[in-house]
């Protein structure tokens, strides 16, 4: 069973319409690449100028923020699930 | 626009009318009320608010209405505590709490965020709201839903007060528990939001929710003589609400209803619960999340959705950032109830304590104006003090019973009150 991301609605605009994308990723970097690379669109919103996954963008490995997991290096295995949901920010200078 | 509001992203800046949506679909930032000042500028007039009544509504050209909106009930109007016990402990000249822990229906500044956004519910024709919450949400949109006749389905960590829970529950509302911890009740809560046509209050109703917050900052200013403080000290969970009180703060200078002047903005966190206050401290450029472990619940969040936001606006502001352990939470509670009469829960106590705190450190000065939001009451978390009052021997009803125990507890001084 290979790993799942799943993409929440706002970002299907990129995926035309796909929900969830299934890959072989080893690493949730490697994961996120795949997804940009089938998706070229998505890619400036899932990392800035910088490289950084976006500041507002919450990525989870199954029930965990991967901030909590060493970031986005950490491994994959079959049938774990990543998750992208956007931050919710009220937002005021 | 129609209106003198719309939504606007708060990066690129790209307007999307009014809708219940929180973050940007061209750039997944996070929306913001933004309005039409020099509109407002001619229609909301300081001198208008005289013959209103004093509650939150009294600010309502500032707040994102819809024009048949109609005045459901009284929220906010809380007073501003001139402290003098306190004030004089701390050595400070002008020291003032500003209470919402009698913020009314549910006793708590939640309320004032739950009125705007239900406002909004209301305009969007959703019949049921829900939230995330650590609690004081969860009281505020049951107690406001069940008022004005919306279904509520509420979601809350499972470890939960009981407190908490039950002054949710008996409003009527669905309470829908999580095994997980605020940020998982959030995040689920974001993809809920994304399913269902629910309006939830914190998640696609975000923006003009926490446009409500914007009252307790105009209060302030209101209080004070239409001036500004030199210093606020507001609690902070997702780093929402010490944003909007400067947001106030500037929306009120721009209108011309008080003289612009530099005001301090410090936030307070528990360090059992501290991404904000780390990320100030330590100077970083992203705060980094934290798994919470403290008694103030209400502020455990350790994924600040708005943290980016406050880190910014405390440095720029030249205020700062502290902490407190969760004995020094109660002790500030104890200490708050003892000189002021104010009971305030966990939150309130960090905020005290971090108030303590920044004194020792000279960023509060003597002479200068400082208020202390307190924004929950302390009858909801009776819990977390509740060891340092353990029950004591009751007495026979006599006379001699009484002065034993008066001997017993006073000693010689119990002879001197009885002569």
């Amino acid at each position: 069973m290979p790993v799942i991301i799943e993409i929440p609605t706002a970002f299907r605009r990129f995926t035309g319409g796909v929900p969830k994308v299934d890959c072989s990723a080893a690493t949730v970097a490697e994961a996120l690449n795949e997804l940009t690379v089938r998706f070229p669109d998505l890619s400036r919103h899932v990392r800035d100028d910088q490289g950084q996954i976006r500041q507002f963008l919450n990525v989870y490995l199954n029930e965990e923020d991967i901030r909590f997991l060493g970031g986005e290096s950490c491994c994959l295995k079959e049938g774990d699930r990543v998750l992208l949901v956007p931050s919710i920010a009220g937002g005021s200078e | 626009m129609s209106l003198h509001y719309e939504l606007r992203c708060r990066e690129c800046g790209k307007t999307w009318g009014n809708a219940p949506r929180s973050f940007c679909e061209d750039c997944f930032s996070p929306l913001e009320v933004a309005y039409d000042y020099d509109s407002l500028k001619k229609t909301a007039r300081r001198d208008n608010l005289a013959a209103r009544d004093f509650n939150m509504w009294r600010y309502s050209e500032l707040l994102p209405l819809p024009d048949d909106f109609v005045t459901r009930s009284a929220v906010g109007g809380t007073p501003l505590v001139a402290s003098r016990k306190l004030a004089a402990k701390w050595g400070l000249k002008n020291l003032y709490f500003k209470n919402d822990a009698v913020c009314f229906p549910s006793l708590s500044f939640k309320d004032r965020v739950v009125a705007t956004a239900l406002a909004a519910a209301r305009r969007f024709n959703f019949t049921t709201v829900g939230c995330s919450s650590t609690g004081n949400l969860a009281n505020a949109v049951a107690a406001q839903a069940a008022q004005q006749g919306f279904d509520a389905c509420v979601f809350i960590p499972a470890d939960l007060e009981a407190a908490k829970v039950l002054n949710t529950a008996v409003y009527g509302a669905r309470i829908v528990r999580i095994n997980g911890n605020y940020d998982h009740v959030n995040r689920l809560c974001a993809q809920i939001a994304d399913r269902f046509q629910w309006g939830l209050v914190n998640v696609n109703l975000r923006p003009y929710y926490s446009e409500g917050s914007k009252t307790h900052g105009y209060e302030i200013a209101e209080q004070l003589g239409w001036t500004l403080p030199d210093n606020v000290v507001v609690p902070m969970a997702g780093g929402s609400l010490i944003t909007k009180i400067a947001k106030a703060f500037r929306e009120l200078v721009t209108l011309g209803w008080v003289e612009a002047k530099p005001v301090k903005f410090f936030g307070a966190q528990a360090t059992g619960c501290s991404p904000i206050s780390d990320g100030v401290k330590r100077n970083l450029q992203r705060f980094e999340p934290q798994k919470p472990n403290t008694i103030a619940r209400s502020l455990a969040i350790g994924n600040p959705a708005d943290g980016p936001y406050a880190i910014k606006l405390i440095r720029e502001s030249g205020g700062w950032a502290e902490d407190v352990s969760d004995p020094q939470i109660v002790d500030a509670i104890k200490l708050l109830a003892e000189t002021e009469g104010i009971f305030t829960e966990t939150a309130g106590g960090v905020t005290a304590g971090v108030t303590q705190k920044l004194i020792g450190q000279n960023r509060i000065k003597p002479e200068e104006t400082t208020v202390v939001c307190i924004t929950g009451n302390g009858l909801k978390t009776t819990d977390a003090i509740a060891a340092e009052f353990p029950a004591t021997e009751a007495i026979a009803p006599r006379l001699d019973a009484f002065e034993a125990y008066l001997d017993a507890q006073l000693g010689t001084t119990a002879a001197s009150a009885r002569a």
